[in-house]
C-alpha cells in the first residue's frame, strides 16, 4: 500500500496521458467539488467535454476556479494530462501566487492500458497516436518534473495506483488547536535579566541549572508563553535567552517564531558571509564564549523556527513582523519574507532604515494578530493587531500581552543596552479612523452574536453611504444607531388603531412575565456619546481633538449645525453623569446613552413647517369656505347634507391635526429648551449593558441624573399575570395620551432571546392624526388591516445590529467592526416598509 | 359608509354678476340648482351652486380627495415605491393642485372650449367674473400670482396664510387665499386656471403624462404665447417632476426629521428652456411644433436634466448663478464654465493622461474630459447615486461609441472611506466639492485622496469666500448644502498643511475675473506630489 502524504491545503496536480486512470483515482480520494477537470471545464465552455478547440478557454475557467478556491483556503485537485511542462507552470505558479504548496500526483500507466481504456469509450474518438505523443511528454517530464516547483511529486505505477491511499500533513504553521492562555512576549534582544524579571511578574516559575542560569520555566496556571522572535543581538545575553527559552519550548510550555536576526545569525553562524551589524556582532561573540555543542543546539533552534503560528481555532496570529490575512496559515517564501521582515515600501527613511507599509492599518482579518520587530514607545491596538517589542535593549520595556484578556504587563529595562539607530518613536501606524470602502458597500452579510447574519442588499448599502458621508459624525464617535420599532397588532377597539391590551398579550404570549411602559417621548432619537476627559476620549474612541463627546440624531447626523452646541450639550450632559457620581459606580471613563431629544421642532422644525404646518394651514384655509358655500347651498334648499356633514368634521379635524404637532412644537435658542431625556444606558467600559441589564436598571440608574438638562422617564412596570396591573398600565396610557403624549413603548423588562420583540410602541388616539393624517379617524376600517410583518422582522434585525455594534465596541474591537453594524442599521433602515408603522 | 377614506375639500368657486348671473350655468353646462358628482381617478369632483340669483349666481368645485386611492395610486405608478410618510400626510386634500386643474378641465370640458349652443353669445364675449380659491400652493409668493394673472385682465387680490398663528416665527405658508375679478371670456378663465394652478403649485410629486405638451399648447391657445411669463409658465408647467431622488434616500431622510429637498446632494438640475422652440414666439402665427423637438423637450422635462448649452453647469451655486446673470456684459461666461476650463487647462499642463474626477456630480467635467482623446482613461465618482444616474445620462453611457465607453470608468464612492479604485490616475479632481465635507471630516478626505489614493497630481477647487461680497443677492453662502467657504488664506493655510502632511507641493490659481481688492471668485490650486 503506498501512502500519499499532501498538504492539508494545497494545490494538486494530477499528471498522466488520457486513459491513465487520473478521474477515477480523483474520484476515489477526493470530494467532487474538490476536483476540477479540463474534460469538465471543456463542457462549460462548449457543451462538449471533448472539444479541443475549446481548451485555451476551458483551461481560463479552470485556472479561474482554482485560483479562487486557493484564495479561499480550499483543497484543491487538478485532473488534467499536465504531461506538458507548460501546463504545469501556470498551475505552480497559480499556487504560488497564493501562497499554497503544491503536490503532483503522476499516474504513469503503460501506454497499451491507456489506449484499451480510450477505446471503451465513445466519446474519445481521438486515435492511439494522441496517446503515443502525450506519453512521450510525460516520459520526458519525468525525468525533470522534480525541478517544476512542486513540494514533492508522488509517482505512481502499476498496482500502487489502485492501492494508494492519501494522508494529509497538518501545514507546520498550524497550532490552532493550542487555546491557551498565552503569554505574548515581545522581542528580548539578548535581555535575560529582564525576560526573567517578566516572565516572574507574569507569574512564571524558572527552572534553573547548578550554575544558576534559568534553563526553562513553568506557569501554576499551565499558561503558555510565545515569544515573537528577536531574542538575540544586541542585548548582554543572548546564550542566556537562548537557553531559557529553547528549554521553555523544548518542555512544551513556550512556542517561538524566528525573528529577522535569528535568520541572520544561523547564516552567520554557518559562515555565510552577512554584514556583522544590528548588534549581531555581540551574539557572535557571545556564542564564541560557549561550547560547542550549545552552539549547534542553538543554531538548530533557531534554524528550525516558522515563520508564523495560527493559533486558538485561528483567532490568534503571531509573526515577528506582523502577517497580513491573506497570508495566515499560508506557506512561500514571501510569507516568510513579510512574517520575518514586513512589508517594505522600497524606501528608506532619514536614517537610512526601510520604510515599513502600514499593512496594519489595512487589516480587516478576524483573527487577532500580536508582533514585534519595530520598537515603539507604547504598544496600540491598531485594528485587531498589537505591536508588543516596546524597545527593551534599547531602555525601553519588555513587554508581555496576556491572551485572551488583552492585559498589558511590561518590565522596564535595566539600562539603555544599545543606542537605537534611530529615536523610539510613537509608531506611525496609527488608527487613522478611516475606514475603507471594503467595510460597507456592495451586498453584505453581517454576523451579529443575538440574531445571526443579518443580509444587507447592496442597494440599501448604497443609501446608506451617502447620507453617512455627507451627513454623519465622525465614525469613531458613531458607535451605535437605533433600531426601528414596530406597533403592536391592530386594536379591533372602535376608535382606535393601537391599544396596550394588544401589546401585553403579545409579550404574554412570548412567556414574558414582567414588561415596563416607559412614556415615549416625544422629541427626536438622540444617541449621547460621552467621555469623561479628552484623555478617555481618546483612549477609547481614538478621538484626539479634545472633544469629549457627541450628540447624534437616528442617522448620525449631528443635531446642532454649529459644533459649539453640541460641545455645549456634551458639557452640560457630562457634568450630569459626574454629579451623579456614575462614572465611578459604573467603573467607566465613557458612556453611551439612548435618549430622546426635546422639544421635537428643536430638529424637526423645518420638517414640521414643511410638512406638517403646510397640511395644517391649507386645511384651515379651505375648509371653512367649503362649509360656507355648502351650507349656502343648503338654504337653497339643495341636498348637500352628505358633504356638508363630511366638511364640518374635516374642519374640527383638521383643529385637532394642528393641535397633535403644535404641543410638541417649542421655543429653543441655542441649548435653551432642550432637554434630552435617557431612557437606556448603551454601553460602558467593557459592557454592553443594553444587553445585559435589565429595563429596571437603567431606568433606576438613569433617574440618579438631575440636571437642567435632562427630562426624566416616566414609567410603570406591569405584570402580565395580573389583569389588575395590565388594567393600571392602560389606564395611565389613556391618561398619558389624553394629555398628548404620543404614547408608550413596551419592553420585556428582562433583555429576551431571539424572537421576542425588544419593545412595541403604542401610539396615542391624537398623535397619530400626523401619522396618518388628520381625517384617519374617518376611516379606521379601512386602515385595520395594515401589515406588521415587515416591519416586525427589521425591528428585530436592526436590534441585533445595534446590540452587536455594542458589543463590539465594548470589547475593543477595531473600528470598521464597530462600524460595520451600524452602517447596516442605516442601510436597513432605507428598506421600504409601510412609513405609518 | 366608512370603508373609503375621503379627506378634505379642495374648493374653487366661481361668480359671475353678468345679469342674468344664473346663465352662468349654461356656459359650464351645469344646472344652477343640481348638485352633481363627477368620478375622479382621486376622489369625487362635485359642481353646486351656494347662489343662484340673476345678480350674481356662484358655482362651486369641491373635491373630496380618496386619500387612500391617492397613496395607492402614487406606488402603483410607474415610479418606484416612494415609501415616506409625505404621501400620507400632505396638503393635496386642501389646496387647490394640478388635481383641482384636471378635476376641472374634466367637469368643465364643453365649457373650457367655449362651446354653449343655448348661449353661444355669451360664451364668446367677455363676462364680469370673480374666483376664489381659499387655498392655492403658491410657489413663489404673493407677487407671482400677480405676474401670471394679471397680464391675462385679472385683478388679483393674493393673500398669503399664515404658517400657524401660534408660532409667528415660522412666517407665511406657501400658500395663499386668491382672489381674481375681471371681465374675462369663461372658457379663458377656465384654461387660465388649467394651466397656471399647477404652475403656481410646482409641486414635486406629479406625473408628466407624454401629452402634456399638447395639452399645454391647447389650453394656452390665444393667450399663452403673448404672456411675458410664458417662459417660466412654460418651463414650470412641463418641469414639474417626480421625486428625484430614491425612495432609499428619502426613508433615510425622514428618518433624520429631515426635509427630503434640504438633503438633496449638489447636483445641478437646471431645466432647460423649451419654450423657445416648444412653443411659438408672439406674433408667429400657428403652433405647429417641431415633433423631435417635442420628443426632446419631454425626455428632458420628464427625466430632470438637460443637455443643451444653457444646461451645463455644475452644482448650480448661487454664485455661479449671479455671475451668469450679470447684465450688460454680452460675452461674459458663466463661472462654471470658467471653472472646467481651467481645470482642464491646468491638468494638460501636467501631462496627464489618466483623470479621477472626485466628486463628479452630473458629469460635466468628465464629458468634457472625453472629448479630449489625449484623456485616454477617465473616472468619475460620486456618493450620490442620483448624481451618477444623471452622469449616465448625460453623458448617455447607453449609447456611448465602445471606443469612448472603454476610456470611462464611474462608480458610487466616499471621500471619506478610503478606496482602492481612485489609486492609478495620473491626477485627481475635486472641484467644488471640498466645501461640501463638514469641516471635522476634512482630515479623513485628505488621507483617502492625499494619503491613500496618491496621484502625482490633485486639483482642487472651492469658492473664494472674500468674493461673496460682489454678490448683489447673496445672503450666506453660496450653496445650502455648503458647509464652509474659505478665503484666500483659509484655503492656503489648509493646502500647506496638507503638503506638509502627505508630501505635495502647491501653487495658486485664479478662476474668473480676479477683482483687484477681494480676488477671483474660485480659487484653484494645483497639487504635486514631491
Amino acid at each position: 500500500m503506498t501512502e500519499i502524504s499532501v498538504p492539508a491545503m494545497s494545490l494538486v496536480v494530477l499528471v498522466g496521458v488520457s486513459g491513465s486512470g487520473k478521474s477515477t483515482f480523483a474520484r476515489k480520494h477526493f470530494l467532487p467539488t474538490q476536483v476540477i477537470s479540463s474534460d469538465f471545464c471543456r463542457g462549460l465552455v462548449s457543451d462538449d467535454e471533448n472539444d479541443q478547440e475549446s481548451t485555451p478557454d476551458a483551461f481560463d475557467v479552470l485556472h479561474y476556479i482554482v485560483g479562487t478556491r486557493l484564495r479561499r483556503g480550499l483543497l484543491t485537485v487538478v485532473d488534467a494530462t499536465n504531461v506538458q511542462w507548460e501546463a504545469r507552470k501556470k498551475l505552480v505558479e497559480l499556487a504560488k501566487s497564493h501562497d499554497v504548496l503544491v503536490d503532483a500526483i503522476v499516474l504513469d500507466v503503460p501506454e497499451e492500458v491507456a489506449v484499451a481504456r480510450n477505446a471503451l469509450r465513445p466519446d474519445r474518438d481521438f486515435g492511439s497516436h494522441v496517446i503515443v505523443r502525450q506519453r512521450k511528454d510525460l516520459r520526458r517530464s519525468l525525468s525533470k518534473i522534480s525541478r517544476d516547483g512542486f513540494r514533492r511529486v508522488h509517482v505512481l505505477r502499476g498496482e500502487a495506483i489502485d492501492d494508494a491511499t492519501i494522508t494529509y500533513e497538518k501545514a507546520w504553521t498550524d497550532r490552532r488547536e493550542l487555546t491557551g492562555p498565552f503569554d505574548l512576549i515581545g522581542d528580548v534582544h539578548g535581555c535575560r535579566a529582564e525576560l526573567e524579571s517578566l516572565l516572574i511578574a507574569l507569574g512564571w516559575e524558572l527552572r534553573r541549572d547548578d550554575a544558576g542560569r534559568p534553563v526553562g520555566a513553568a506557569h501554576p496556571e499551565g499558561r503558555t508563553a510565545v515569544f515573537v522572535g528577536d531574542l538575540v543581538d544586541r542585548g548582554p545575553d543572548s546564550p542566556g535567552v537562548l537557553r531559557l527559552v529553547m528549554g521553555m519550548v523544548a518542555a512544551g510550555t513556550a512556542l517561538c517564531v524566528s525573528g529577522n536576526h535569528e535568520q541572520k545569525l544561523v547564516r552567520a553562524l554557518d559562515g555565510r558571509k552577512v554584514s556583522v551589524t544590528h548588534g549581531l556582532e555581540r551574539s557572535l561573540e557571545q556564542l564564541a564564549a560557549e561550547p560547542e555543542e550549545f552552539r549547534e543546539a542553538a543554531r538548530t533552534f533557531m534554524d528550525g523556527l516558522i515563520s508564523h503560528y495560527q493559533l486558538d481555532g485561528g483567532k490568534l496570529v503571531v509573526a515577528h513582523a506582523g502577517l497580513k490575512e491573506a497570508y495566515h496559515g499560508r506557506a512561500s517564501r514571501r510569507v516568510r519574507s513579510f512574517a520575518l521582515y514586513g512589508d517594505t515600501t522600497g524606501e528608506t527613511d532619514e536614517y537610512g532604515l526601510p520604510v515599513r507599509y502600514p499593512w496594519a492599518r489595512d487589516y480587516r482579518g478576524r483573527a487577532m494578530v500580536v508582533y514585534g520587530h519595530t520598537p515603539i514607545p507604547e504598544p496600540e491596538w491598531v485594528n485587531n493587531t498589537l505591536c508588543v517589542d516596546t524597545g527593551c535593549v534599547f531602555g525601553g520595556r519588555l513587554t508581555a500581552l496576556r491572551y485572551p484578556s488583552r492585559e498589558l504587563v511590561s518590565v522596564p529595562a535595566e539600562r539603555v543596552w544599545y543606542e537605537p539607530a534611530r529615536p523610539l518613536a510613537p509608531s506611525t501606524v496609527r488608527d487613522p479612523g478611516v475606514l475603507d470602502i471594503g467595510d460597507v458597500d456592495g451586498t453584505r452579510y453581517v454576523e451579529t452574536r443575538t440574531g445571526g447574519k443579518v443580509k444587507i442588499r447592496e442597494e440599501n448599502s448604497a443609501a446608506a453611504l451617502e447620507i453617512m458621508s455627507r451627513f454623519a459624525v465622525d465614525p469613531r464617535w458613531l458607535v451605535y444607531l437605533p433600531p426601528t420599532m414596530a406597533p403592536p397588532a391592530t386594536s379591533p377597539l372602535d376608535g382606535y388603531l393601537e391599544h396596550p391590551a394588544e401589546a401585553f398579550e403579545e409579550f404574554a404570549s412570548f412567556g414574558v412575565t414582567e414588561v415596563v411602559c416607559e412614556e415615549k417621548h416625544m422629541g427626536s432619537r438622540a444617541i449621547a456619546v460621552l467621555a469623561r476627559t479628552p484623555e478617555a476620549a481618546a483612549a477609547r474612541f481614538g478621538v484626539v481633538d479634545g472633544t469629549c463627546g457627541t450628540v447624534h440624531t437616528r442617522t448620525g447626523r449631528p443635531f446642532f449645525g454649529d459644533p459649539a452646541l453640541t460641545e455645549g450639550l456634551v458639557a452640560r450632559l457630562r457634568e450630569a453623569v459626574s454629579d451623579a457620581g456614575l462614572w465611578q459606580s459604573l467603573g467607566t471613563e465613557w458612556i453611551v446613552l439612548d435618549c430622546e431629544l426635546l422639544p421635537w421642532s428643536a430638529k424637526a422644525e423645518g420638517l414640521i413647517r414643511e410638512q406638517y404646518a403646510s397640511v395644517g394651514a391649507a386645511a384651515r384655509a379651505a375648509l371653512p369656505d367649503a362649509v360656507a358655500l355648502l351650507e349656502a347651498a343648503a338654504a337653497r334648499g339643495l341636498d348637500v347634507e352628505g358633504p356638508l356633514a363630511r366638511t364640518r368634521r374635516r374642519a374640527s379635524n383638521a383643529a385637532l391635526f394642528r393641535d397633535a404637532y403644535a404641543r410638541y412644537c417649542g421655543p429653543v435658542s441655542g441649548l435653551d429648551g432642550i432637554r434630552l431625556a435617557p431612557f437606556q444606558i448603551l454601553a460602558v467600559e467593557g459592557r454592553a449593558t443594553a444587553a445585559e441589564e435589565p429595563h429596571s436598571w437603567h431606568l433606576e440608574t438613569l433617574a440618579r441624573l438631575s440636571s437642567d438638562v435632562i427630562t426624566p422617564t416616566r414609567h410603570v412596570f406591569v405584570s402580565l399575570d395580573s389583569e389588575e396591573s395590565r388594567a393600571e398600565a392602560t389606564a395611565w396610557w389613556t391618561a398619558l395620551t389624553g394629555a398628548g403624549g404620543e404614547g408608550m413603548v413596551v419592553k420585556p423588562v428582562h433583555p429576551g432571546p431571539g424572537r421576542v420583540q425588544p419593545g412595541v410602541k403604542v401610539r396615542g388616539r391624537e398623535y397619530l392624526r400626523i401619522i396618518y393624517g388628520p381625517d384617519y379617524t374617518e376611516s379606521i376600517d379601512v386602515l385595520r388591516s395594515r401589515f406588521l410583518g415587515k416591519k416586525r422582522s427589521l425591528a428585530l434585525r436592526e436590534h441585533a445590529l445595534g446590540l452587536e455594534s455594542l458589543a463590539r465596541l465594548a470589547e475593543g474591537e477595531p473600528l470598521w467592526r464597530v462600524h460595520e453594524p451600524v452602517f447596516a442599521v442605516l442601510a436597513l433602515e432605507s428598506e421600504p416598509v409601510d412609513p405609518r408603522l | 359608509m366608512v370603508n373609503r377614506e375621503r379627506s378634505g375639500s379642495v374648493l374653487l368657486a366661481i361668480s359671475t354678476t353678468t345679469r342674468p348671473a344664473t346663465d352662468l350655468g349654461f356656459l359650464l353646462h351645469k344646472h344652477p340648482d343640481r348638485v352633481q358628482e363627477f368620478a375622479q381617478s382621486f376622489g369625487v369632483a362635485r359642481v353646486f351652486y351656494p347662489e343662484a340669483t340673476a345678480e350674481r349666481c356662484t358655482a362651486a368645485l369641491m373635491l373630496e380627495v380618496d386619500g387612500v386611492r391617492l397613496a395607492r395610486s402614487r406606488t402603483s405608478s410607474s415610479s418606484p415605491a416612494d415609501f415616506s410618510l409625505g404621501q400620507y400626510v400632505n396638503d393635496r386634500p386642501y389646496a387647490a393642485s394640478s388635481m383641482l386643474a384636471v378635476a376641472l378641465a374634466d367637469v368643465f370640458r364643453t365649457a373650457r372650449a367655449g362651446i354653449c349652443k343655448a348661449r353661444p353669445e355669451l360664451a364668446a364675449g367677455p363676462i364680469d367674473l370673480a374666483i376664489t380659491i381659499p387655498a392655492l400652493p403658491c410657489r413663489g409668493g404673493a407677487e407671482l400670482a400677480r405676474l401670471l394673472f394679471e397680464p391675462l385682465g385679472w385683478r388679483v387680490e393674493a393673500t398669503p396664510i399664515r404658517l400657524d398663528e401660534e408660532f409667528p416665527a415660522w412666517g407665511d405658508s406657501r400658500y395663499v387665499r386668491l382672489a381674481l375679478t375681471g371681465s374675462v371670456r369663461l372658457a379663458d378663465a377656465l384654461n387660465h386656471l388649467y394651466v397656471l394652478l399647477p404652475v403656481l403649485d410646482d409641486a414635486k410629486h406629479y406625473w408628466i403624462a407624454p401629452d402634456e405638451v399638447d395639452k399645454l399648447i391647447r389650453a394656452g391657445e390665444g393667450w399663452l404665447a403673448s404672456h411675458p411669463e410664458r417662459g417660466r409658465i412654460t418651463r414650470r408647467y412641463l418641469g414639474r417632476r417626480r421625486a428625484l431622488t430614491g425612495a432609499a434616500f428619502a426613508r433615510l431622510a425622514e428618518l433624520g426629521d429631515d426635509v427630503e429637498e434640504d438633503l438633496e446632494p449638489p447636483v445641478e438640475e437646471e431645466p432647460i428652456e423649451p419654450s423657445a422652440r416648444a412653443l411659438p414666439e408672439p406674433g408667429e402665427a400657428g403652433a405647429e411644433v417641431d415633433a423631435e423637438v417635442d420628443v426632446e423637450t419631454l425626455a428632458e422635462a420628464d427625466g430632470e436634466i438637460a443637455e443643451g448649452a444653457d444646461s451645463i453647469g455644475d452644482t448650480g451655486d448661487a454664485g455661479d448663478a449671479a455671475d451668469a446673470g450679470d447684465a450688460g456684459d454680452a460675452v461674459k461666461r458663466p463661472l462654471n464654465h470658467l471653472r472646467g476650463e481651467a481645470v482642464i487647462a491646468a491638468l494638460a499642463e501636467t501631462h496627464a493622461r489618466s483623470v479621477i474626477d472626485l466628486g463628479c456630480g452630473s458629469g460635466r467635467l468628465v464629458g468634457e474630459l472625453l472629448k479630449n482623446p489625449a484623456f485616454t482613461k477617465v473616472a468619475g465618482v460620486d456618493v450620490s447615486a442620483r448624481a451618477l444616474a444623471l452622469a449616465a445620462r448625460r453623458l448617455k453611457l447607453d449609447r456611448m461609441p465602445e471606443a469612448r465607453r472603454e476610456r470611462l470608468t464611474l462608480f458610487q464612492g466616499a471621500l471619506t472611506y478610503t478606496d482602492d479604485r481612485f489609486a492609478g490616475y495620473d491626477a485627481a479632481v475635486l472641484m467644488e466639492v471640498v466645501e461640501h465635507v463638514d469641516p471635522p471630516r476634512l482630515p479623513a478626505l485628505e488621507r483617502v485622496v492625499f494619503g491613500a489614493a496618491r496621484p502625482g497630481v490633485v486639483i482642487v477647487t472651492t469658492p473664494n469666500s472674500e468674493y461673496n461680497v460682489r454678490y448683489e443677492f447673496l445672503d450666506g453662502m453660496r450653496h445650502p448644502d455648503h458647509r464652509f467657504e474659505w478665503t484666500r488664506a483659509e484655503f492656503a493655510a489648509w493646502a500647506e498643511r496638507v503638503c506638509g502632511e502627505y508630501g505635495y507641493r502647491v501653487a495658486y490659481r485664479p478662476v474668473g475675473d480676479e477683482d483687484p481688492e477681494v480676488g477671483p471668485p474660485t480659487q484653484m490650486g494645483v497639487f504635486n506630489r514631491d
